[in-house]
């Protein structure tokens, strides 16, 4: 299930959606917060492409569908005006076994750092993009390409 | 509005242009994404060196696309800083 939403979201309420489904022995959840960030100017904004953004986490949950075991996943992604320590964003997968789910949910917030079409706004500057986010990225998409090549 | 396509910029590209979206007419000849960074960054100095920085993404009809890509008509391009979300 993939969401991009102005509204605030519920642990407990994903939570008890990931579970719905017999079987989920394991469950892991990210959730990602506006930090404190040093400024003058309290305003924290979240742009968004509408229409690319819906169908990059799309494809991003089918990768992980894809690549691990998953019983249910989720991802939702806030918008608009936000403050100091609201929540941005939830990444929450079940599975059978931890493993699937602790990398399932690490991938898909990973891509989604470095694909999908969302723009910080701080005060009046817009965030630069981290080195560090696309190397997390890249490193799940060379260990593809090992894979792809192993297979060969 | 019968050759257009449709163009959206956004976060810093959209503040410095001073555009969030525009339909813009196309050649009648196959116009590539290489020609309409060409075309667009006719408009100054600003057009010409947002759209020429290596870092600058485009998409056409909402997937991401590169130079060579042949625009048509009714197309959507966008064209974005990476990406800062999660």
């Amino acid at each position: 299930m993939i969401s991009v939403q102005t509204e605030d979201f519920q642990l407990e309420r994903e939570y008890q959606r990931l579970i719905a489904r017999d079987g989920a022995g394991a469950v892991v959840t990210f959730i990602g917060r506006v930090r404190d960030f040093a400024s003058g100017d309290k305003t924290f904004l979240l742009q968004h492409y509408p229409g690319m953004t819906e169908k990059v986490l799309e494809r991003i949950e089918q990768e992980a569908k894809a690549r691990w075991s998953i019983i249910a996943s989720t991802i939702i992604h806030r918008v608009g005006s936000l403050n100091i320590h609201d929540q941005i964003v939830f990444v929450g997968v079940s599975s059978k076994h931890r493993r699937d789910a602790f990398a399932a949910c690490e991938y898909m917030i990973d891509i989604l750092k470095t694909q999908a079409p969302f723009w910080k706004k701080e005060g009046q500057h817009w965030v630069e993009a981290k080195d560090s986010d696309q190397a997390a990225a890249d490193a799940w998409l060379n260990a593809d390409s090992w894979q792809a090549l192993e297979k060969d | 509005m019968n050759n257009d396509i449709q163009i959206f910029y956004f976060a810093n590209l959209a503040d410095k242009l001073n555009c969030e979206n525009e339909f813009f007419p196309l050649d009648s000849t196959p116009t590539t994404l290489a020609q309409l960074k060409e075309q667009l960054s006719e408009r100054g100095t600003v057009w010409h060196e947002l759209l020429g920085e290596a870092s600058t993404r485009c998409a056409v009809n909402q997937a991401i696309a590169t130079e060579d890509a042949i625009l048509k008509r009714g197309d959507e391009v966008a064209f974005f800083p990476p990406v800062t979300g999660g």
